[in-house]
């Protein structure tokens, strides 16, 4: 009775191998999770640390001083690229919301699939072929504009806005729908009075991650928006500066002061970028919860 | 009366015809044709543009190694080669550590820290890509010349892998951004991909005695290694494409070193840095056969991606 074992409660070797390489793998996935979010705070901590010193009221309020003089700031990049990414999300904003309604609404799946093709191949074009494609188009003859720069970003933002959209309306309850029409609305009425309604904050949602993308993308801007003078024009005819180029300039330049700069310009686009990333997740998480409710 | 509502519920586009559902479905179509026209219009422009370099140096273009604006004489070799070596090399990097993530946040985390690493790991996604290069020209590039490159090479010189000089700029720390603009997409695609697997394949795994890792192995991974294809296949899309931040790191010189330390560039690079300052037309329009060679290599990556995904979903049947 005492030499019996209980066979449930022996450990092979064969056995503790198995936990040991399922623990060695839990471990590695873990340590892959967290390598990730370190690599995250170091260029988010670091960029915060060599940034900040340089900024001041003055970086936010004036424009580039000539080199070799000190001061300054980036008033005419920020403008710049609140203008551009502006401009490119009136431009993208309704096409892409139409995309999604005409395939929601209108498309037979064939067709509606075509469509998510070539938006997702869309997507998946270079920015820099973007942006030699726009100073092919509209550049050459006509020279640099921020109107061309934001066609180019506009082309970057359409796919992110119309397959968002498209997702948040497929989460309408169809019984919204089915009740507009038994009211007598016409289909046209039905999606501009109840469905986009309903999903206006998804669509909020996926504008604010398309411009956090837009405003820090260098590569449609290199060749459509590149030449400026060091004041701000409102001039949508001309090229304007921008942060994300101003990092990119200076980030060459041997000068100290130029560095600074460009690591100051990049804690501005950084913010802006992740405080956009992590508004439009927190109303994305809240749009889906108001919907399942309407369920 | 009966009958009249039974025609209504028939043919009801037919029986009530509004101009402004017409609009709309025109408007809306309008919309959706742009894209296509867009993306044929890139097409065509991309190759009206290449087209003085197609006609001047055919497909030897791409077997050629020169790049001489001085006797007017290009190839895309070596830009193709940097641009294959630093998207594989940054795929074997990242793709293990992004699917260990993806497994991470589907399998291991406990349900309260799901959301917010998942949240961190998409924002690392959101950095712009010239903020990446910025702080790895000025932060990390410096580093991996101080420590890990004499590291590397002290101790595996022998190898020719690791044989050259230090730099802070090359194919390594190209490499290394690329790597941290890849982990997110994939790590991002196969956290979806692992939640799909339906949850009484893994508890019948788990109830037969198999560890978690033996479930991940046995059971999860095999039902959706067709979606990591596709999720790996749009990783490498991306790293094959960017420009800013590779052409901030790799050095931008010609030539297909031996050693990882060494510079070179890549076809997305040297666009970034030549196109605006071209010497000559032909040269503008050798960047512009650049730009074609990468367009093609990111539509046939997208297209089969695509195809894959589409395979996947019909074989789920929804």
């Amino acid at each position: 009775m005492s030499a019996e074992v209980n066979p449930l409660t022996v450990v092979t070797p064969r056995a503790r191998r198995r936990k040991l390489v399922g623990v060695m793998m839990e471990v590695i996935a873990t340590a892959a999770a967290i390598l990730a979010v370190v690599v995250l705070l170091i260029v988010v901590v670091s960029v915060a640390r060599k940034g900040l010193p340089a900024l001041n009221a003055d970086f936010f309020t004036k424009s580039p001083v000539p080199f070799g003089q000190t001061g300054g700031g980036i008033k005419n990049a920020i403008i710049g690229t609140i203008i551009m990414t502006g401009m490119a999300t009136l431009i993208a904003v309704p096409v892409g919301v139409l995309i999604a309604i005409f395939n929601t609404e209108f498309a037979s799946p064939a067709i509606a699939e075509m469509v998510r093709l070539v938006l997702n191949v869309l997507a998946g074009v270079p920015t820099i072929v973007i942006g030699i494609f726009i100073f092919g188009l509209l550049v050459v003859g006509n020279g640099q504009s921020a109107i061309a720069a934001s066609i180019g970003l506009s082309i970057v933002m359409v796919p992110l806005i119309a397959r968002a959209t498209e997702e948040v309306l497929l989460l309408v309850p169809p019984s919204l729908r089915e009740a507009g029409m038994a009211l007598g609305a016409t289909r046209a009425r039905t999606v501009i009075t109840v469905i986009l309604p309903t999903a206006v904050g998804g669509i909020v949602t996926a504008t604010i991650v398309a411009v956090a993308r837009a405003a820090g993308e260098t590569a449609p801007l290199l060749f459509t928006s590149s030449i400026f003078a060091n004041t701000v024009t409102t001039d949508v005819h001309q090229a304007m500066a921008s942060i994300p180029l101003t990092i990119f300039v200076d980030s060459e330049s041997p000068s100290v002061a130029d560095q600074q700069t460009a690591w100051a310009a990049a804690l501005v686009l950084m913010a802006g970028v992740l405080i956009m990333g992590i508004i439009g997740r927190a109303l994305s998480l809240r749009t889906r919860r108001q919907i399942e409710r309407a369920r | 009366m009966s009958t009249q509502v039974e025609t209504e519920i028939a043919l009801p586009r037919r029986a009530k015809f509004h101009i402004g559902d017409l609009a709309l479905r025109v408007v809306a179509g309008a919309a959706a044709v742009l894209v296509a026209i867009t993306l044929i219009l890139i097409a065509y422009k991309v190759t009206d543009e290449a087209s003085a370099a197609l006609s001047a140096f055919g497909l030897g273009f791409l077997t050629s190694s020169e790049w001489n604006a001085v006797t007017n004489q290009f190839g895309a070799l070596d830009l193709i080669w940097g641009t294959a070596v630093t998207s594989l090399f940054a795929l074997i990097l990242a793709v293990p550590i992004a699917i260990a993530i993806g497994l991470f946040l589907s399998e291991l985390a406990p349900r309260r820290l799901r959301a917010p690493v998942g949240a961190l790991v998409e924002l690392l996604a959101a950095i712009p890509s010239v903020v990446l290069g910025l702080w790895g020209i000025l932060i990390m590039g410096p580093f991996l010349e101080a420590h890990v490159e004499p590291f590397l090479h002290d101790n595996f010189g022998f190898i020719p892998l690791f044989s050259g000089t230090p730099s802070n700029v090359g194919l390594l720390p190209a490499c290394m951004v690329l790597t941290i603009m890849v982990v997110p997409i994939v790590a991002s695609i196969s956290r979806e991909l692992f939640d799909s697997v339906p949850s009484d394949l893994k508890a019948g795994a788990l109830a037969l005695g198999s560890t978690r890792w033996e479930m991940v192995r046995g059971v999860a991974i095999p039902q959706v290694s067709a979606g990591l294809v596709a999720a790996v296949i749009l990783g490498l899309a991306r790293a094959l494409g960017e420009a800013i931040a590779v052409s901030m790191m790799i050095g931008g010189t010609l030539g297909r070193p031996s050693s990882i330390f060494g510079s070179a560039d890549t076809l997305a690079a040297r666009l970034a840095s030549q196109y605006q300052g071209a010497a000559t037309a032909l040269q503008t329009s050798s960047l512009a056969y650049l730009a074609l060679i990468l367009l093609v290599f990111s539509l046939v990556a997208n297209f089969s991606a695509q195809l894959i995904v589409r395979r996947i979903r019909r074989r789920l049947g929804t």
